[in-house]
């Protein structure tokens, strides 16, 4: 076919080199100046994203190797979570150990991977256990993230969601995952949203901001984008579905949403923001789907810790199950591995 | 393999997954000496010399099995097994019937994994539409018609079935053509000679054992393997009933042109070049999903693959750079990986006509894009391919391609989107993309297909009509609409020499009429008597031979005229139900004061009784009732199709129809054409009975005294079967109803097989005009329409 002409492809090119250099060059989000066209020409159609999620579930699979490799990046990108009344040092501690070493080492060689440790993407807690998780994960470069601006619903003074920014960031956590008033999405009081998120962004400082939308209670497809999409013209340098607590939590088709609205905010600004599910995924299974969402969606430069987390509790233990079952040819066990 | 797990950490690539295939290989082994023919159940050798095709894997050009080629003599068998089985098979109790589709549909689930590997080694589609697709629509097919075998005695009690149906499928979606198409026939109670495509008929065989394994009574279902010599045996065969086909355009006339005149029923599912129409307003991401299930499904050797993609200009670069995105990501694979978006071309044949148009279309001007993805270096493929800078004119932009290749124009209102959707000779299916409610609904009223698609494409279900517009073909498969292609409504022609009124031949001119001021009548056009172009009469006799009137006698210009009149009355079509009732109960009306006028008239003409010259008038007044009344009543469908939708089969007119009247009962006959045109919204040319035309000359005052608008109605009189030729070669004509002889019913069929246009002729048989049954009713109403089904999925 001599008459072919192709076009080169930015900025999606697939073939870029990968790897924490490059991503640490990367260009963090500033805020920009509330620009409500962003926002307007917004439509979500969601049988077609409920199309798109059921067929991409059939259109890519990874098996084997490949499968044991994906879901040990999933690995690298999981937030391992404790958000509970009754959240102690030691139980923070042992989360923390945890975080340092997911995988069993004779699992690891047996991968190939003795000399690639990992670890997971970050620990997530309530400011209460910020410092003791900061002192647990100390010379692992683990980030602690903090969930913070009264969490989960955001209802508590303004004044004091900020503050108690601030006194996380000083407690040592290089992450925060606010909460944004739904009643600004659900009134369309877009302004609003931008200068509530923009303000707890300047609390954050050098601390990196997740903006969770709390998806489930937000009630249309297209409010999810917007409110997406004014969030990151905020400065959030996340955006995360969900606190875990509201009845709908993460899910694929609220994923495409999000994901569509970072690569429309990337198109526009050349920045690209981050992307956490959160709450609800539970399998390996289910972690290797949102990853080839990603990978489809945004872009292999997506499937690293610095642009995607998952928000999750579980998963590591099933996915150290499925390891074992990838060496040992075996069914195995979660007593098997050590618990967090 | 070498790669390190820690390297696939990396670059975090897919690798390999391969479907597994070797039980599919196993049983494609047992099968080395070739496959037979199946016929009465059983595998039979075909007769004489063997011939044999090679089916073979497009994706590694390997063989897979000889296929014998049936020949006269074995299309002789299976016809005549069918025959055998036929009275057997249409008296079992629908139950019965229901209990061997439920049969089918349980054992083609159980077989779901081999039927879909075997497909797409056949065929070359991606493992993921051929298991999450195809085979999928096969079993819900069955299961569907079993649930119409069950209530056929109860919901269609006045329809028997045909008798051996003839069946000749493509190879895009082996199984799922075979299922559209076997399923309803045999729920019905015909019997089946199927025919499946010379490069795929893999598939079809194994549901042969299939078939054997459900016990399915012998010769239910005969299945015959070959090329297009096969289909035409089958195709002229005196026995068979039916021809459904689906398939190219051009083999679609080859067939309408040899079944002329034969009474074989036909339904016709053809080619396509539809359109993809994205609005500004449209979620243009989803929009490119769309498209990819569009035009690079099954490597877009789709019939109703959205092809022409119509987009709103202000959005036109944004959505051609987000496809183009997006193909960037595209994954061209083998067909048993499953984690590929295209797979093979069917076969080196057809690659090689898509090269040649795509070649033909750069020639012409288009500009050609194909991303830089890794294309396997042995096997049938084709890059994903966009054309842009298509002229209407480019042959890309005018021929089906039946490959991955998108042509790309641009619109700015949604009037000019309609008109650039429509400038086709096709009209298969549509699918539209805008948060619009208003502006989704308005664009399709407006395009002429038979599907339309809203914020989807691609959707089959077996309760919802596929088929097309224009020269897409006629017909629909599934739906309530898709049974009545299998079925015949019980006794509706009385066998030739039981005329109820035998029209007499008319006797020899004695005299010139002199009882009358010197009155010719003209031909009516546009809403106005014109004289006809030709300048010439027909002189009109009683049946004692008097002269009693001239009629103008019509000519092709007229003919030219009259349909140029009714395209113009387009208005007609788009006014509503009720006023269409008004207008037919105003005729009634008028012609009701008028009754004794033409009771005599018709007494006159006919020789008819006082008494019975008064029934026919009082009878057409009713039938005129009758319409009126149905105008507002032929409610559309709600499909229940199992997805978060609204499917709704719209019955809309088919255009510009034409009719010719028979002799018989002149008036009543003339009405009971008329009407049902009139009160779907069809603008109609009528050429009344040629022996009694006064009848409908007469009428034309009533039409002008009853705000009939102009060109709804234009009347020529003249010689049936001349007009009849000109109205059939018509590329304006939509539609054609034709009641004369055997002989003209031939013409009348084969010439329509130019533009394809719908006909429904009587083959010189007669009709009771007088009986409600079969002189007036749904029948009708379904003849003078086309059902659109419009998908609208919803949610927010």
């Amino acid at each position: 076919m001599s008459e072919q002409k192709v076009t080169a492809l930015t900025p999606f090119d697939q073939n870029l080199p990968h790897g924490a250099g490059h991503n640490a060059s990367m260009m963090r989000n500033t805020a920009i100046p509330f620009d409500a066209g962003m926002i307007e020409h917004i439509r979500v159609n969601l049988s077609a994203v409920e199309r798109r999620i059921d067929t991409l579930k059939a259109r890519r699979s990874v098996k084997k190797k490949w499968q044991a490799a994906w879901l040990l990046k999933a690995i690298s990108c999981i937030d391992l979570t404790t958000l509970s009344g009754d959240d102690t040092p030691g139980r923070v501690r042992r989360l923390c150990a945890k975080a340092r070493q997911p995988v069993r080492p004779d699992l690891m060689a047996a991968l190939g991977m003795a000399d690639r440790p990992i670890t997971v993407g970050a620990v997530c807690v309530y400011h209460e256990m910020v410092s003791t998780a900061v002192e647990a994960l100390k010379g692992s470069h683990i980030p602690v993230a903090a969930v913070s601006t009264g969490f989960p619903a955001g209802l508590s003074p303004f004044h004091l969601r900020l503050a108690e920014i601030h006194e996380s960031v000083a407690a040592g956590a290089s992450e925060i995952d606010i909460v944004i008033s739904r009643r600004h999405v659900l009134t369309s009081n877009w302004q609003a949203l931008y200068e509530e998120v923009k303000a707890f962004r300047e609390a954050c400082g050098d601390a990196h901001l997740k903006a969770i939308l709390a998806t489930g209670e937000l009630g249309s497809a297209t409010k999810i984008a917007k409110a997406s999409m004014v969030a990151m013209m905020a400065g959030a340098d996340f955006i995360k579905t969900s606190t875990g607590m509201e009845k709908i939590n993460a899910t694929q088709p609220t994923s495409l949403i999000m994901m569509r609205a970072i690569r429309d905010y990337y198109e526009r600004t050349g920045y690209k923001i981050g992307y956490k599910p959160a709450g609800g995924i539970s399998t390996a299974k289910d972690a290797v789907q949102y990853l080839v969402l990603v990978k489809e969606e945004l872009g292999r430069d997506w499937l690293e810790p610095t642009l995607f987390r998952f928000g999750a509790s579980r998963l590591l233990t099933d996915i150290e199950r499925q390891l074992e079952h990838f060496v040992t040819g075996r069914y195995s066990a979660a007593h098997r591995h050590p618990m967090g | 393999m070498s790669t390190k797990i820690a390297e696939i950490f990396d670059s975090m690539s897919y690798g390999p997954a391969p479907e597994q295939s070797d039980y599919v290989t196993d049983w494609l082994a047992r099968h080395e000496g070739g496959f037979d023919l199946f016929i009465d159940g059983q595998w039979q050798a075909p007769e004489g010399t063997r011939n044999s095709l090679e089916s073979r894997n497009p994706a590694t050009g390997d063989l897979l099995a000889s296929i014998a080629i049936a020949g006269p003599a074995d299309i002789d068998k299976a016809v005549a097994a069918a025959k055998k089985a036929y009275p057997k098979w249409s008296g079992l109790s629908g139950h019965e019937r229901a209990r061997h589709l439920y049969a089918l549909a349980r054992l083609i689930q159980k077989n779901s994994r081999f039927l879909a590997v075997l497909e797409s080694m056949d065929n070359g589609k991606p493992i993921r539409e051929s298991r999450d697709i195809d085979i999928p629509l096969v079993a819900r097919h069955f299961y569907h018609h079993a649930g119409w075998a069950q209530l056929m005695e109860q919901d269609l009690p006045d329809y028997e079935p045909l008798g051996v149906v003839g069946q000749i499928i493509p190879w895009n979606f082996p199984l799922l053509m075979m299922a559209w198409k076997i399923a309803p026939a045999i729920a019905m109670g015909n019997c089946v000679v199927m025919k499946p495509a010379e490069y795929t008929s893999l598939t079809a065989l194994y549901f042969a054992e299939l078939c054997r394994e459900a016990g399915l009574p012998n010769g239910v279902v005969n299945i015959v393997t070959g090329a297009g010599e096969t289909g035409e045996l089958l195709v002229r065969h005196e026995d068979v009933a039916k021809i459904a086909f689906t398939g190219s355009t051009d083999v679609g006339r080859l067939i309408r042109r040899s079944t002329a005149g034969s009474g074989k029923k036909l339904t016709l599912e053809l080619g396509g070049k539809s359109p993809f129409i994205v609005f500004d307003d449209a979620d243009l991401d989803s929009a490119v999903e769309g498209l990819v299930d569009a035009i690079w499904f099954n490597q877009g050797q789709v019939c109703c693959a959205g092809s022409r993609l119509i987009v709103e200009e202000g959005v036109a670069d944004s959505l051609i750079e987000k496809i183009k995105h997006r193909l960037s990501n595209f994954r061209l694979g083998s067909p048993l990986d499953k984690a590929i978006d295209m797979g093979a071309i069917v076969d080196p044949i057809q690659h090689q006509r898509i090269d040649e148009l795509v070649g033909q279309s750069v020639r012409e001007g288009a500009v050609l894009w194909q991303p830089d993805i890794p294309t396997p270096e042995k096997g049938c493929y084709y890059l994903p391919s966009i054309l842009t800078d298509v002229a209407p004119a480019n042959i890309a932009a005018r021929e089906e391609i039946f490959g991955p290749v998108l042509t790309v124009t641009s619109f700015r209102t949604l009037a000019e989107a309609a008109d650039l959707a429509n400038n086709t000779r096709y009209g298969l299916s549509a699918s539209v993309w805008s948060e619009n409610i208003n502006r989704a609904l308005e664009i399709s009223g407006l395009v002429k297909a038979g599907v339309l698609w809203i914020n989807c494409t691609n959707q089959f279900d077996a309760a919802c009509g596929f088929g097309g517009y224009r020269e897409s073909g006629f017909g629909r498969e599934g739906g309530r609409e898709g049974l009545y292609e299998y079925m015949k409504l019980r006794d509706e022609w009385q066998p030739s020499g039981r005329d109820i009124i035998e029209a007499k031949a008319a006797p020899k001119a004695q005299s010139k009429p002199h009882d009358l001021i010197d009155r010719t009548a003209k031909i009516y056009i546009g809403g106005k008597q014109k004289r006809p172009d030709g300048g010439n009469s027909l002189p009109v006799m009683d049946q004692g031979g008097k002269l009693i009137g001239l009629v103008g006698d019509g000519n092709r210009k007229d003919i030219r005229d009259a349909v140029e009149a009714a395209f113009k009355a387009e208005g007609w079509s788009k006014s509503t139900g009720h006023n269409r009732a008004q207008i037919l109960y105003y005729i009634a009306e008028n012609l009701a004061i008028r009754e004794e006028e033409f009771a005599h008239r018709l007494s006159r003409l006919t020789g008819a009784s006082a008494k019975a010259a008064k029934a026919e008038v009082l009878a057409s007044i009713s039938r005129l009732f009758s319409y009126g009344a149905w105008a507002d009543k032929f409610d559309g469908l709600v499909h229940n199709p199992p997805l978060r939708n609204i499917a709704l089969a719209i019955n809309e007119p088919l255009g510009v129809t034409a009719v010719l009247c028979p002799d018989r009962s002149p008036l009543l006959s003339f009405i009971s054409l008329l009407a049902p045109h009139l009160a779907m919204g069809n603008r109609t040319v009528i050429v009344p009975s040629q022996r009694f035309p006064l009848i409908a000359t007469d009428f034309y005052q009533i039409l002008e005294t009853s705000d009939v608008p102009d060109g709804a109605v234009n009347i020529v009189t003249g010689h049936r079967d001349g007009l009849a030729d000109v109205l059939a070669r018509h590329d304006q004509v939509d539609g054609l109803w034709y009641f004369g002889t055997a002989k003209g019913s031939e013409q009348v069929e084969r010439l329509s097989a130019d533009n394809l246009k719908r006909c429904w002729v009587n083959y010189g048989k007669a009709r009771d005009w007088s009986s409600p049954k079969f002189g007036e009713g749904r029948q009708f109403l379904r003849e003078a329409t086309q059902v659109k089904n419009v998908w609208l999925p919803y949610g927010d």
